[in-house]
């Protein structure tokens, strides 16, 4: 009798659920274990091939040496040294490969939530860096910056070109911000955006043309979009600059999960709508420009991978999509890049020409479903 | 008396543009205020400018005797929920999910939810029967669904006013019903006050303890249903040419059969009002007596025709509207006998239908209407 009357309301009182966190963790899990197979497969497969348990045992060594030698104000700075120095393997391994799969992790992260962040802005899931043409802004931006700002400012470091790429970045939001005001078709949008880009790349190339061969170089390597040659400053650069902006993200999830719902009803609940569209914008262009100026342009990561990644989690929960975002972009990128470094070894492929053709199908695929499934 | 919801000489528009203007409004709280007025007539306008959607161009609006402009959007969220015309499609949303952002004003920087936000979740949707909707994502709903939803939302938000946007367009008579039901109980029970607007006027009428009729760029009307609502408010509201409204039934007539009468239509207790909307369809101009003038059929058939005789009620017909009926039946090609039943006092129509038998005028009965179609082609 007790039990009876226990049970009877506590079963009417339970059901109401808000987001499957068990199906959250399992997707992170499932990504983590993922990125950490990319990872491990990456740091063995190359023109030098290293057995797992030599990267284990370098790693372990280089790990164990470093906390050491943090903690003892440099005591085993040697000891450290000789383990990277030890072996063309192990420079190999912390010099090329560990910071370069480090860095396609990241970027490719930081990638696909921008991506996101526009998509939440557009409200439409088919907005993107580089469809939009930001991507192209970017580029352009840097070109200049490198064919002819070069000349004044001797050398260009990461940090400039990052906010030369901010800028075009910037530059192409705000123009393709300015026609979003006029024109209230996505699709439109979608199509100026890209004729944005093509302007950005005819600027580009124009500066190319009239450029000296030797600026050129620069700009040819870096504008193929690639991660090769990833150095452990661009790394930190890349943490420092991607995970506040990541973490600043994950801040704005009450207020992104309101905007969905619209601007009227998002405001009609005490949301302020205009600071909180500058600062989406900021953030993605932020992540974007830090990307595009590390590794060049990269195309369709920032649809693709986010639309994956809802579609795995079965949620649009913005403190749920984020973090699975940034690990599934992470996952996506260091796959991606073993693939252009390996398939066609020693010739690398650009970073871009392997996230499009895995990025473009799942784009014309979105495309087509909404067809089927929107009316107005 | 200190009124709960007010507006002094409020100026809405856009741009600074002035749309309307000198609008006061005084209303208790646990109130229902209707605005009424044709498309375009501006009451999306006013009711953005009382959510503060829009900023007021002149003027003031109190809640609780505060200057609303004062507030901060987080104070303003507490008290004051919407419904939007807005139709949104948040992918992959439950709509549980959606009805929970109602808390937004309440929770913390993440947005997390106290078990005490859940209780108000839960009772926001049992409140509109949508208990069982909680786990399906928002955008495969129906449209009276989705209604129902953000109505929930609303509540959710826990607010003293709620203001809806034509919350029955799209929704079909039964989730109209089911969705005016639930505001009222809001009012009733909860004390909630509800301002929105309404195309139907009839449900406006019923549901609304005020009415606030907006035209051009001034208010027409403002007060209880049954204080401004005369003879011929409505048609002058809307500037109904071809038709009229009645309020009364609440019902609409479409455009009067113009010309001399073709056929005169024997009727009265109700039993002529298919009749005549038959021969409207036909665009068949028609007379139609000998009706008491508190009789069903008279409200129609003053709409539709110019030619009713008509009879003061509860006194015997006399020979003078015989007179006028015979000589109305006389000019037309065809009778149609609606089968009123025929008793003490409207004997006189039967000797209508024997003067139509004596001069060879054809008589249809009303159950078989079709000849009567039959017989106009």
């Amino acid at each position: 009798m007790k039990i009876n009357k226990n049970s009877t309301p506590s079963m009417n009182k339970e059901k109401i659920r808000l987001g499957n966190i068990g199906r959250f963790s399992f997707i992170m899990l499932l990504l983590s274990g993922l990125l950490i197979l990319a990872l491990i497969i990456n740091v063995n497969i190359g023109s030098v091939s290293i057995a797992v348990q030599d990267v284990f045992r370098m790693l372990w060594e280089g790990i164990r040496y470093g906390i050491a030698n943090a903690f003892t104000n440099g005591g085993y700075a040697q000891e450290l040294e000789a383990v990277i120095k030890n072996s063309t393997k192990s420079q190999i391994l912390f010099s090329i490969r560990i910071p370069r799969m480090l860095l396609a992790a990241i970027l490719g992260g930081a990638l696909s939530v921008s991506g996101y962040l526009l998509q939440v802005f557009f409200r439409n899931p088919i907005a993107g860096p580089f469809v939009l043409g930001i991507s192209s802004g970017a580029k352009m931006v840097v070109g200049i910056t490198l064919i002819f700002l070069i000349h004044y400012i001797g050398s260009v470091g990461s940090l400039a070109l990052i906010l030369a790429a901010f800028l075009g970045s910037l530059l192409i939001t705000s123009i393709v911000l300015l026609f979003s005001q006029k024109v209230r078709n996505v699709s439109m949008l979608l199509v100026i955006g890209i004729m944005v880009g093509y302007i950005c790349s005819a600027v580009t190339d124009f500066c190319i043309t009239f450029a000296d061969d030797h600026d050129v170089v620069n700009l040819k390597n870096w504008s193929m979009g690639t991660f090769s040659g990833a150095s452990w400053d661009n790394v930190s650069t890349a943490v420092l600059m991607c995970i506040p902006g990541i973490v600043a993200a994950l801040l704005l999830s009450k207020p992104i999960s309101a905007y969905a719902l619209g601007e009227g009803y998002a405001q009609s609940m005490g949301m302020r709508i205009k600071p909180f569209r500058v600062l989406l914008i900021l953030l993605s262009s932020l992540l974007s420009a830090c990307v595009t100026a590390l590794a060049g342009p990269i195309s369709f990561v920032g649809i693709a991978v986010p639309h994956i990644t809802r579609t795995l989690l079965k949620s649009s929960k913005p403190a749920f999509v984020i973090p699975s975002t940034f690990l599934c972009g992470a996952v996506f990128c260091v796959f991606c890049d073993l693939i252009a470094r390996t398939v066609f070894a020693p010739t690398e492929l650009a970073i871009g020409t392997v996230t499009s053709v895995f990025g473009a199908p799942v784009v014309i695929y979105m495309m087509a479903k909404r067809r089927w499934t929107q009316e107005d | 008396m200190e009124y709960y919801f007010k507006t002094e000489n409020l100026a809405v528009g856009y741009n600074g543009k002035i749309l309307i203007y000198d609008i006061n409004v005084q209303l208790e709280k646990g109130k229902i205020l209707t605005l009424i007025g044709p498309n375009g007539a501006g009451k999306s306008t006013i009711l953005k400018s009382i959510t503060r959607q829009l900023e007021t161009i002149r003027g003031t609006v109190y809640i609780n005797a505060q200057e609303i402009s004062s507030w901060s959007p987080k104070d303003m969220a507490k008290e004051v929920a919407v419904v939007l015309t807005d139709r949104i499609r948040p992918e992959l949303m439950t709509c549980a999910e959606v009805v929970a952002m109602g808390r937004y004003p309440y929770t913390n920087l993440f947005g997390k939810l106290t078990p005490k936000d859940m209780d108000v979740v839960r009772e926001a949707l049992e409140r509109v029967h949508a208990l069982d909707l909680a786990g399906q994502y928002f955008t495969t709903l129906s449209d009276g669904q989705r209604q129902r939803i953000m109505l929930a939302r609303a509540i959710c938000q826990e607010p003293e006013i709620i203001v809806l946007d034509e919350p029955t367009a799209y929704l079909d008579i039964r989730h109209k019903i089911e969705l005016l039901n639930i505001l009222r109980e809001m009012a009733q029970k909860k004390n909630i006050t509800v301002i929105m607007s309404l195309h139907e006027i009839d449900l406006a009428i019923k549901i609304s303890d005020y009415l606030l009729c907006v035209k051009g760029n001034t208010i027409e009307a403002f007060g209880p249903p049954d204080v401004i609502l005369g003879n011929h408010t409505i048609e002058h509201l809307y500037e109904l040419r071809n038709g009229s409204y009645n309020l009364l039934f609440g019902s609409i007539e479409l455009t009067k059969p113009e010309g001399a009468p073709k056929v005169f239509v024997v009727a009265g207790g109700g039993y002529g009002i298919a009749c005549y909307r038959a021969l409207q369809k036909q665009e068949i101009p028609f007379a139609t007596g000998i009706l008491f003038e508190n009789d069903v059929d008279c409200q129609v058939a003053l709409e539709l025709s110019d030619h009713a005789v008509v009879t003061p009620a509860f006194e015997a017909m006399t020979d003078v509207q015989f007179q006028k009926a015979s000589d109305l039946l006389l000019r037309c090609e065809a009778v149609i006998d609606a089968g009123t039943p025929v008793g003490t006092l409207n004997q006189l129509n039967r000797k209508l239908l024997r003067l139509a038998e004596e001069k060879n005028i054809p008589i249809y009965r009303s159950k078989d209407r079709q000849e009567v179609w039959a017989w106009n082609t």
